[in-house]
């Protein structure tokens, strides 16, 4: 793979400031038309898709649901474009969601501790993992792909192992509020996973940009050597980023498994690494690593909820929705590809001659 | 360690990991060290075997194909709902599967190669594609019930001890012997390691890299479409959901048999020693009644165990 081609493009364009509105154009236009696109569609298709109703101070609707159940995908998200911009990827983060969601059962069902329990476990399991993934790829120097394919294999093992290979209920004697609330909870009128989303979203931005760790995760991710040169800690720059996707990963384990009030280890967080992988490359940030789009794959993951949620609304089983998800993933590939904009380019010149 | 080839040391590890853990399970076990276990280890996993051995010549060229599990369940699913449903000739549905396989590999292959797009989410798009298809195909189990399906069924080669071999493991050995001549006596064979080794050497030197990226792709389609059927020959079933998340096991399975994954290095021959090692690590768990579970953070642990070891070969 190249360059990604909006970077090459924003060179040429100089350091003029409808150059730099071009920039931040670039990145984001992309997702920002796919949405709305999807959004005018459901506008004039299925105009129920806006509508919002109050029911106990607290607001219902498809685009709620969407906000709602792209939480997790958003969350992942977040987590993903760190490590894709060191030029890495984290596939085991849909196991490290079995395994979260695993502890948090376990501990509801046998001990008193609740969240007490809880929130250190899952945050010493998902510093494990993410050292695991980091120390493979900083040190070991392990393709990423390669890497964190093995807690991949291994973790959903794990997740099993602790559930005793069956499904954990969190019943009626094991209630917690505090556990409830994580996914079924409402905060501001919202469901709670929409401020939780939007936290993080909002500290992880702000973190990455008012200090320099942003500077020094791209730069790692356009030019390993050249970095460690200047004196950054490449690796451990390197390792940071696999414990944040971690830690947002147990992040969306105990959403998940607090949603359906069981940790189900089979299908907990499955496939959900491909969908925070796409987000992220939807939302302009390249595999290639360098420059990233922290609200650009926030876009990117709610315009994938939104295309699942229009097609459920649709009747698409939701069996057969991978379908058109696939496609959209290929077309934003092809779009992406200078070869392909090439051809796209010479076609439409070729019109203009004409 | 001079005397032994760089190259061979993942591959004589694997074999001698095989050697120890079979015999370690055979002293362990009563009754492992028999011609029923051997046969089980080819019989239970043929469509892996077969999927795997497509997934190796992918990594040998230098990249990765996600989209094998799914093919495998589309396809299984496919040639059930033809045969049942709609009463077709299992010859005729098996000819349409494979042509649907092969040609779904080879529109990824192409995307991959004429538009440089990265294999991993060309792939990844195949195998939402084909979970998909298989559900659109229908959504649920549907068995197969057939007097050709009943008289493969009645197939039965003996191998000594009473065991049996079935069309299932008859189809991968096949297999087996036909890639493993591919890959060592023929042009397309040497263009693979060539390609995986260094692409753009190969380039200059006038190899056919689009050509021969495609084709790997194209026939990786062919043998998942290959294990779907073999899925139904040893289960008389298809299920849209038969083989999630199939492909990682096919990678743990090359990358255990000594394939390099960055490409260029590695043989088919490997490969199925790290079948064998997956299927007796699962064996294992079954004659010791231990939770399944385990057997996956084994492989896991082997995984991790093989990739160091290559890091370190390489190194070197």
């Amino acid at each position: 793979m190249s360059d990604a081609s909006p970077n090459s493009t924003d060179r040429q364009s100089g350091n003029s400031k409808s150059a730099l509105t071009r920039f931040f154009g670039s990145r984001i236009t992309w997702p920002v038309l796919g949405l709305a696109v999807v959004l005018l569609f459901n506008a004039i298709f299925i105009p129920s898709f806006f509508t919002l109703e109050v029911r106990d101070g607290q607001l219902y609707g498809s685009l709620i649901d969407v906000l709602n159940r792209g939480s997790i995908g958003v969350i992942l998200a977040m987590g993903m474009t760190l490590v894709i911009a060191t030029g890495g990827v984290d596939l085991s983060v849909g196991s490290v969601m079995a395994i979260s969601g695993a502890i948090a059962a376990l501990i509801l069902t046998e001990t008193q501790l609740g969240m007490l329990g809880i929130v250190p476990c899952v945050l010493f399991a998902a510093l494990a993992a993410g050292l695991m993934n980091g120390v493979l790829v900083a040190y070991l120097k392990i393709q990423p792909i390669i890497a964190t394919l093995i807690l991949m294999v291994s973790g959903r093992g794990i997740a099993k192992f602790i559930t005793g290979e069956k499904i954990i209920t969190v019943g009626d004697d094991s209630y917690n509020f505090y556990f409830d609330f994580i996914g079924k909870g409402h905060l501001f009128g919202l469901p709670f996973t929409v401020t939780l989303f939007v936290t993080l979203f909002a500290v992880t931005s702000l973190f990455v940009r008012m200090t320099s760790l942003g500077l020094f995760i791209e730069s790692v991710g356009a030019n390993e050597t050249a970095s460690r040169a200047s004196g950054i800690h490449d690796k451990g720059v390197k390792i940071a980023v696999y414990v944040f996707a971690a830690f947002c990963a147990v992040i969306a384990g105990l959403i998940d498994a607090s949603n359906i009030n069981a940790a189900d280890t089979m299908n907990a967080g499955v496939f959900t690494e491909l969908d925070a992988i796409f987000a992220v490359v939807v939302g302009g940030t390249a595999l290639t690593g360098g420059r990233f789009s922290l609200t650009g794959s926030l876009i990117g993951a709610m315009l994938l909820q939104t295309l699942m949620t229009t097609l459920y609304t649709y009747g698409v089983p939701s069996d057969v929705a991978p379908v058109p998800k696939s496609l959209v993933i290929v077309a934003v590939c092809l779009l992406q590809s200078p070869v392909f904009r090439g051809q796209l380019q010479r076609l439409a010149g070729k019109g203009g001659g004409r | 360690m001079n005397f032994i080839p760089k190259k061979w040391i993942p591959l004589l590890t694997t074999a001698t990991v095989f050697v120890l853990l079979f015999s370690a399970a055979s002293w362990q076990y009563e009754g492992f060290a028999s011609m029923y276990v051997v046969a089980d280890l080819f019989s239970e996993n043929a469509f892996l075997g077969i999927t795997a051995i497509g997934m190796t010549l992918v990594i040998l060229s230098g990249g990765i194909d996600l989209s094998v599990g799914s093919v495998i369940g589309f396809t299984s699913i496919f040639v059930a709902t033809m045969i049942t449903d709609r009463g077709m000739n299992p010859i005729a549905v098996w000819m349409m599967a494979l042509l649907l396989g092969t040609s779904l590999g080879a529109l990824m292959g192409a995307l991959i190669q004429v538009y440089k797009l990265p294999a991993f989410l060309v792939t990844l798009g195949g195998l939402f594609f084909a979970r998909g298809m298989a559900f659109f195909v229908k959504p649920e189990a549907v068995q197969i019930d057939h007097p050709i399906y009943d008289s493969l069924g009645d197939i039965a080669i003996p191998i000594g001890g009473g065991a049996e071999l079935g069309v299932a493991p008859l189809i991968f050995l096949s297999v087996f012997v036909i890639v493993l001549v591919i890959t060592h006596f023929t042009r397309f064979g040497r263009n693979l390691y060539a390609i995986g080794g260094n692409e753009e050497s190969a380039l200059l030197m006038g190899l056919p890299v689009a050509r021969t990226k495609i084709f790997v792709y194209t026939a990786n389609g062919f043998l998942s479409a290959l294990a779907g059927i073999t899925m139904t020959l040893y289960m008389d079933s298809g299920n849209p959901i038969n083989a999630t998340a199939l492909e990682l096991d096919a990678i743990a399975v090359v990358v255990i048999g000594g394939t390099l994954l960055t490409g260029g290095v590695g043989y088919v021959a490997g490969t199925m020693l790290g079948l064998l090692i997956y299927a007796t690590i699962y064996q294992i768990t079954f004659f010791a009644s231990l939770r399944s579970s385990l057997a996956t953070i084994a492989i896991g642990v082997l995984l991790l165990g093989f990739i160091v070891l290559q890091k370190l070969i390489h190194r070197k």
